[in-house]
């Protein structure tokens, strides 16, 4: 389990910035990896006092605080309403309703889980990471980099699109052993794998929403998929397309409703 | 450090370490309904509520409860003894080690959506693990003591 010598409870943003430009300093947030890393540091920098656990309607965008619960964005009516139900249905199986109540948006995003839902989710809605000092990246970027010690404050989501999320489950509750996340705007459809077992990615996008079976064959050909304890790169290849096909089934189903 | 809080409606303080879970710290101020079972937020029997919210006890970092409040079963005592009768009635517990978790998640469900479906109270508590019971008869008495807070009979 982790170690902390101190707990600080950040008072700004500038504050957690400063302390956590020492490498023996981490950033807290829903705790629940974090906690299980068995790493020991001499500061814990609590983000949880600088009213980042909020959900903003904007014009264009929803801005979400880096301290948002998945548990607010699986619940939140407008923001579920913007993007046709897809945060109900992409965060419910995320461990319980106690974990999400916790687990952030920010330690998601940060972390680059392989296995994450909500990263893949994210790459979908084609999002953007609000940091401290950098400013925005987009997270198709973000997610390619290394960890470094800025501060994620925010997640920006366009509106404008529909989207939809299929996973496997090996059983209920636990990481999922594939996940496909597809949107449709202006631009075409968009689709993301997760899982496989690396890193999300954006494995195709400016696709005609109504393709064929070929074509979610064809992009599962060509997509580097992995073993791991939960699945073989074979099955992974092969239920691929299948949930690519749901996903974007399911996308223009919302779309049109 | 000093951590000050609200817990089951009093104000209380406590020593900790910078990296003790409010599980430790609950444990260590006499509240032995809150049980750790996995550590790895995983199974649920931790849970506990936070502003009035279910969390896990054995992840949130107690020096973050200050100036929070916290509840667990110990300040429910009279809707622990209303679910309990429920629980028992059904058949719904073999060892009671899942249950101050279980119970404290139920009475969040209560709150949140006490008219909920089977599949709703399933969704809610799939974060609680029982090795006994199979979740059937655990889901019939939900029903009942959801009964009881709504009064509204079920089909
Ligand atoms: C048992 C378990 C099962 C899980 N299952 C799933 C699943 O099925 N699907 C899924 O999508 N996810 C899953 N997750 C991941 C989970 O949803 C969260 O992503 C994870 O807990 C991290 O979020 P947190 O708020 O707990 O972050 P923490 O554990 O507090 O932090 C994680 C990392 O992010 C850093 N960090 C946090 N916030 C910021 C910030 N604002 N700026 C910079 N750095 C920051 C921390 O320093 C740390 O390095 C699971 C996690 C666990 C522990
Ligand atoms: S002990 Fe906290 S979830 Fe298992
Ligand atoms: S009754 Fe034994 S774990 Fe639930």
């Amino acid at each position: 389990m982790a170690k902390y010598k101190n707990y600080v409870l950040a008072q700004s943003l500038e504050e957690a910035y400063a302390l956590n430009a020492k490498k023996s300093a981490v950033i807290v947030a829903g705790n629940m990896w974090l906690r299980m890393c068995g790493l020991s540091k001499q500061m814990a920098i609590d983000l949880s006092a600088l009213g980042l656990d909020k959900i903003e309607e904007k014009e264009d965008a929803f801005l979400i605080g880096s301290m948002t619960t998945l548990r607010q964005m699986e619940t939140h009516g407008a923001l579920n309403a913007a993007f046709g139900g897809v945060f109900r249905e992409a965060l419910a199986p995320i461990v319980g309703t106690q974990f999400r109540n916790t687990a952030t948006v920010g330690g998601s995003v940060f972390s680059r889980f392989g296995f994450s839902d909500v990263s893949a989710l994210l790459l979908a809605l084609d999002a953007q990471v609000v940091l401290f000092a950098r400013g925005a990246v987009k997270l198709s970027d973000y997610q390619q980099e290394a960890w470094d010690r800025d501060i994620i404050t925010h997640i920006r989501i366009p509106k404008g699109q529909r989207a939809a999320v299929q996973s496997v489950r090996v059983s209920a509750t636990d990481i999922p052993v594939l996940v496909c996340a597809a949107s449709v705007s202006d631009a075409g459809l968009r689709l993301v794998l997760g899982a496989r077992p690396a890193r999300a990615q954006i494995v195709v996008e400016h696709l005609a929403p109504d393709c064929g079976a070929e074509t979610f064959e064809e992009i599962a050909a060509r997509t580097a998929f992995g073993s791991n304890l939960r699945a073989s790169e074979a099955y992974r290849r092969k239920i691929a397309p299948v949930l690519m096909m749901r996903a974007a089934k399911a996308c223009r189903e919302v779309t049109q409703a | 450090m000093n951590v000050e809080f609200v817990l089951n409606g009093r104000r209380v303080s406590a020593i900790v370490d910078a990296d003790d879970s409010l599980y430790k710290m609950l444990r260590s101020l006499g509240m032995h309904s809150v049980k750790c079972g996995c550590e790895t937020t995983n199974c649920g029997l931790c849970t506990v509520h936070m502003d009035g919210k279910a969390v896990l006890s054995c992840s949130v970092p107690a020096a973050r409860c200050a100036g929070h409040e916290i509840t667990t079963l110990e300040g429910m005592q009279e809707e622990a003894a209303r679910l309990g009768a429920c629980l028992a009635g059904e058949g719904a517990e073999q060892c009671g080690f899942c249950a101050p978790g279980l119970m404290m998640n139920v009475f969040a469900l209560a709150k949140e959506n006490p008219h909920a479906t089977a599949a709703e109270i399933d969704a809610f508590l799939a974060g609680n693990l029982c090795r006994c019971s199979g979740y059937v008869s655990q889901r019939r008495a939900i029903m009942k003591y959801l009964e009881q807070v709504t009064g509204e009979v079920r089909a």
